[in-house]
């Protein structure tokens, strides 16, 4: 049973929740780059949470279903169809096999996540089915999708069809404000470059991907060029020579002699990856206390959205 | 020691400034104690050449309970509580056409490829920290002699298996992949194999020797030239 892909887009890769306790060896943890979306969708599905769904980036995949199930769409507004009829995100639909389902390019944000009922069924190496290009490892043969895969999952006759209320759902804007917890080699930053970062406006730069954000704008400069190669955070915010941030996301190294200014609230990083190129940055700083009061009331409120059956 | 803030759900700890077999044997030993008082609290640990990177579940617990409990770890620690490092002999084919750089870094360091090659072979070295891909593992330290700055221009692919030098660094490329070390020679011996256990040879803490080995000895332990 499986789901066959017929045109693969232009980034669309299998993850689950990500590959966590590998960072000995050198893996890094991979994963959805919009964690939210991705459980939502999940959750949606009355899946497990961290089930495997399709991250796409961008949009432009288009998938033969070739099994009776359910699939849900979550995150950035890439036009949903079956058999080529619009169909809502956020919401579960059934499919039937022979059913031709295409995501167009997204309108807002940058990634959507496509889950199916009970996930799709990918064999884990070290512990995850996240794929990391970069190391070759995860999904199917440690690359992004092709055209002509096959996405095995499970036959699924029932299942409830739940949405996300509409006015729950969240918009990607094109201008996201990061909090940064400041932190790692932030005393090598002065109070002026601190305040010159906190204050200015950042460009995403088209060379961004799942490794990093490289942003574009004021350089920041601090009193040490390099450092003895430490391990790095989900988040943390490395400053190069020559002074542009960037923000280390889901498949960056994990270790680095790069100075680091901080770390991105992940909360924000989330929104930061739905960003396209040219989109715009601000960074605000949050104490560690704030970040931990933040990260519970989102979970608390995750947990609690309601979610709404839709009649047959 | 020194204990920082690094993000939301991660603390640094530093136990040194610098590389040193001690500094790095304190980061084994910070391993296993942390390890131990974060039990389920813990999510991942990255060891380097002085510090420890420690990742937690910020919805299970808290950056001051942690910082607690990582202090505590540390204050405890004894000298003898390191795992055993295991010692771990790597074989090289070291020649030109396996090393592009063997006679560049031999010329500016004003000795013959042979010297080169007795320098690099004939001590042990520390893994240091393990990064930057799968199964990279840094080692060092290499004598001061044979030290090389990083090329000017990186290669866009580095085979897999090259032996190669970075300042008083060296490592074993794990896979084919972009890469601005010197390269003197050519290992067999896969650093990093997904499909076998352990997938890699070495672990942070072990010792590493390399071995010359001749060409017609490389190619029978399965090593290829391009």
């Amino acid at each position: 049973m499986t789901m066959q892909v017929i045109q693969p887009g232009i980034l669309s890769l299998l993850q689950d929740a990500g590959r966590f306790g590998q960072h000995r060896i050198g893996l890094t943890n991979g994963g959805p780059m919009d964690p939210e979306a991705f459980a939502c969708c999940n959750r949606l599905l009355g899946n497990p949470a961290g089930a495997t769904a399709v991250e796409v980036s961008f949009g432009g995949l288009r998938l033969q279903a070739q099994v009776h199930s359910f699939i849900c769409v979550t995150g950035a507004s890439m036009p949903l169809c079956i058999n080529g009829v619009e169909q809502a995100l956020w919401t579960v639909h059934p499919v039937k096999p022979g059913d031709d389902i295409s995501l167009d390019f997204a309108e807002s944000g940058c990634r959507a996540y496509l889950g199916v009922a009970d996930g799709f069924q990918i064999e884990g190496s070290f512990g995850s089915s996240a794929t990391v290009v970069r190391e070759g490892i995860g999904g199917l043969g440690g690359v992004k999708l092709q055209a002509g895969d096959q996405l095995p999952c499970p036959e699924v006759s029932q299942r409830k069809r739940l949405q996300l209320l509409p006015e729950h759902r969240p918009h990607y804007h094109d201008i996201v404000t990061v909090r940064v917890i400041p932190g790692y080699q932030q005393h090598h930053f002065s109070r002026l470059q601190q305040r010159r970062f906190f204050s200015h406006r950042y460009t995403v730069s088209d060379r961004s991907d799942r490794m990093g954000y490289r942003l574009e704008g004021p350089a920041i400069t601090g009193d040490i060029e390099g450092i003895l190669s430490e391990g790095i955070c989900q988040g943390a915010i490395q400053i190069p020579a020559d002074g542009q941030p960037i923000v280390l996301l889901n498949d960056r190294q994990t270790i680095g002699g790069y100075p680091k200014i901080g770390a991105a609230l992940s909360l924000d990083a989330a929104r930061l990856a739905q960003l396209k190129p040219g989109g715009s940055v601000y960074f605000a700083p949050i104490s560690p206390h704030g970040a931990h009061n933040a990260l519970h009331l989102a979970h608390s409120f995750f947990r609690r959205q309601p979610l709404q059956e839709i009649p047959a | 020691m020194e204990l920082h803030s690094a993000g939301e759900n991660s603390l640094i700890l530093y136990l040194g400034q610098k590389t040193s077999p001690e500094v790095s044997a304190r980061v084994q030993a910070a391993v296993l104690a942390v390890e131990s008082s974060l039990g389920d609290d813990l999510v991942d640990l990255v060891p380097s050449y002085a510090s420890l990177l420690v990742i937690y579940n910020p919805l299970s617990t808290d950056h001051l309970s942690v910082a607690k409990r990582i202090h505590a770890a540390i204050d405890s620690l004894g000298e003898h509580s390191q795992r055993e490092a295991n010692t771990v002999l790597l074989p090289v084919f070291y020649a030109p056409e396996s090393g592009a750089d063997l006679e560049a870094l031999a010329e500016r360091a004003g000795l013959s490829t042979d010297e080169v090659i007795e320098l690099h072979s004939s001590q042990a070295y520390r893994v240091y920290a393990i990064g930057f891909a799968p199964g990279f593992a840094y080692l060092g330290e290499v004598d001061e002699r044979i030290a090389a700055p990083r090329l000017a221009t990186p290669r866009l692919k580095v085979p897999r298996g090259a032996v190669a030098i970075a300042d008083r660094q060296t490592a074993v490329y794990p896979a084919v992949s972009p890469g601005g070390w010197n390269l003197i020679g050519l290992c067999p011996v896969r650093m990093f194999d997904p499909a076998s256990t352990p997938c890699m040879p070495v672990a942070v803490g072990d010792e590493v020797r390399f071995e010359p080995i001749d060409r017609q000895r490389f190619l029978s332990m399965g090593g290829t030239l391009a």
